[in-house]
């Protein structure tokens, strides 16, 4: 200690001290909340096993018997159907920012994508409740069980009583949240082809699609699945914004115009009322089934920005 | 040997968008058919700007202008309505660093002809493989044209994006520095090539390599602050150039 105070200032040693903590703490957070979980969840890990806890569909605490199946399979239709959404969409914006939009149109535009991202989820299941759902209901789910919904097979994801406040709502609202991420992912990694390769193209005879199509979403096309991961991380926690209009129903329903549950919106509802050590344990289940899924995830996002990072860079 | 006019250039100016200053002033200048014309000075000279209006690089990005006119064949390709994708058809380009797209060797030097809506598997084969043995390349990669072109060497990499600019059957190759990426032996290669290449096509070539210049061209134009100083047959250039600013650039009193 002596020998450091005589090579650093004090002042020195302190900043390091400091910012290591601050880091430390970071990394303690994430550990002691995977113990908190597990611990909390102990009793229904021990009760349920891990896969017959995930597969059961069963949720009734009456009989004080849970399972996830119900709560993920809503969590994970949700997920993909937003994302099946919002993908192209994003994409689409992202290309009229770098290569289509004049000039003055750019930043106006950017901002409105990133504005956005900003707005609190609650608000976003506010608007849909009392105006997506109603529009959904009278209009977008009569339409499509009309037209799709006509096609054998296929046509079973669309049957049931138009009500507005169900799996295909729930989605739509999620991809309008996850947009942003995606766009402006999307956005930066186009921006990243350096420009002597779209130059090449176009020096070819290449047309604006093409050197969109051809060059620069095969060079961000990384950057792009980095960005899509990061969104669907996202979508798997939303909570506010789906847990107005997806009526919190534990049941797998073929239909996507029926009420089912997520993890999230599950947790969100029904904490308050777990009265038995088994009903909340088994709730902390769920939470901890979200949290690892989660964090496999970003995990995955991570590896794959990384890579694009390090593709560009050489 | 009688020469044809491919290119002429009459009072040519260009500004790059927001700038006063223009970048090229008043250049007049003429290229020959099948014929190395190489664009010679010091950075900033304008050279590069020069190369890039024959195929209106310029246009990718608002607000450049032009004024003046540049012939080629007699139309004037400044011209508002003439048709920026015939014109690279018939004027292709390579660039300073090889380009090489995240695709496969074949469909690299097949992606023009794609474009020009040859699907024709036959005829695009044979075009791919007539394009690789002009750019001296069939050789190295007839046994692995399915695989990334980004595994190449820079060298090959650089005939690659030759190949593919040939692959089109152009009139006129604009050249940007193109070996100013490579080691000396892939360099002789392109060099060689480039010699090659004009019995087919009229080269144009820029280039900060004297030498090279030297080496490669039948004319040379020699620029200085946007404006053409002097331009002759390579030899009187290198030899006995009239202007005394081409005769203190060659001799390497500045640049």
């Amino acid at each position: 200690m002596r020998g450091l105070l005589k090579k650093y200032p004090l002042s020195d040693i302190l900043f390091a001290l400091i910012s290591f903590s601050a880091s430390f703490i970071v990394l303690s957070l994430i550990i002691a909340t995977a113990l908190v979980l597990y611990d909390e969840s102990a009793l229904a890990i021990h009760r349920f096993g891990i896969l017959n806890f995930i597969f059961s569909a069963e949720w009734d605490p009456v009989r004080e018997v849970f399972g996830a199946a119900s709560s993920l399979y809503g969590t994970l239709v949700t997920t993909v159907l937003s994302l099946l959404f919002a993908i192209p969409v994003s994409i689409g914006i992202a290309i009229f920012l770098t290569e289509i939009s004049p000039h003055i149109l750019k930043t106006p535009i950017g901002i409105a994508v990133e504005m956005l991202a900003a707005i609190p989820s609650i608000i976003y299941g506010m608007w849909g409740l009392f105006t997506l759902a109603p529009i959904m209901a009278n209009y977008i789910e009569p339409f499509l069980q009309k037209t799709v919904g006509k096609i054998p097979i296929i046509g079973l994801l669309f049957q049931g009583t138009p009500q507005g406040i169900d799996l295909f709502t729930a989605s739509v609202i999620l991809s309008i949240m996850i947009t942003p991420f995606i766009t402006s992912i999307t956005r930066d990694a186009l921006n990243l082809t350096p420009d002597i390769m779209k130059e090449s193209a176009y020096a070819l005879g290449a047309t604006k699609w093409e050197v969109v199509k051809d060059v620069m979403i095969p060079y961000a096309k990384l950057g792009i699945y980095g960005g899509v991961v990061l969104a669907l991380g996202r979508a798997l926690g939303e909570t506010m914004a789906v847990a107005f209009v997806l009526g919190n129903n534990h049941q797998i329903p073929i239909s996507l115009f029926e009420a089912a549950a997520t993890i999230t919106v599950t947790l969100a509802n029904e904490f308050t009322e777990a009265d038995s050590d088994i009903y909340l344990s088994s709730l902390f289940y769920l939470a901890l089934i979200l949290f690892t899924l989660s964090f496999v995830v970003l995990a995955i996002a991570k590896f794959f920005l990384l890579k694009a990072e390090r593709g560009y860079s050489r | 040997m009688t020469e044809q006019e491919k290119i002429r250039v009459e009072h040519l100016y260009f500004w790059y968008a927001k700038s006063k200053e223009p970048a090229l002033k008043d250049i007049n200048i003429s290229i020959y058919e099948k014929r190395v014309t190489a664009l010679i000075g010091p950075s900033g000279c304008g050279k590069t700007t020069l190369l890039r209006c024959f195929n209106r690089m310029h246009d990718l990005y608002p607000e450049n202008r032009y004024e003046g006119k540049i012939l080629l064949d007699g139309e004037n390709i400044l011209d508002k309505d003439y048709d920026l994708i015939k014109l690279r058809t018939k004027v292709g380009m390579v660039f300073q660093k090889p380009t090489p797209f995240p695709m496969s060797i074949f469909d690299n030097v097949a992606y023009g002809l794609k474009l020009r809506g040859i699907t024709n598997k036959e005829e695009l084969q044979r075009r791919v493989e007539k394009a690789l043995r002009q750019a001296a390349l069939w050789e190295e990669v007839k046994d692995r044209l399915n695989q990334p072109a980004t595994g190449l060497s820079g060298g090959q990499q650089q005939r690659l994006v030759i190949a593919r600019a040939l692959a089109v059957e152009p009139e006129v190759l604009l050249f940007d520095e193109p070996t100013s990426a490579l080691d000396p032996i892939s360099t002789a290669k392109i060099e060689e090539l480039v010699v090659q290449l004009k019995e087919s096509v009229t080269i144009l070539i820029v280039t900060h390599n004297m030498q090279q210049a030297a080496r490669v061209s039948d004319y040379t134009a020699f620029m200085y602050m946007g404006e053409l100083i002097e331009f002759d047959k390579t030899d009187i250039i290198f030899t006995s150039p009239k202007k005394k600013l081409t005769e203190d650039y060659i001799t390497g009193k500045f640049g």
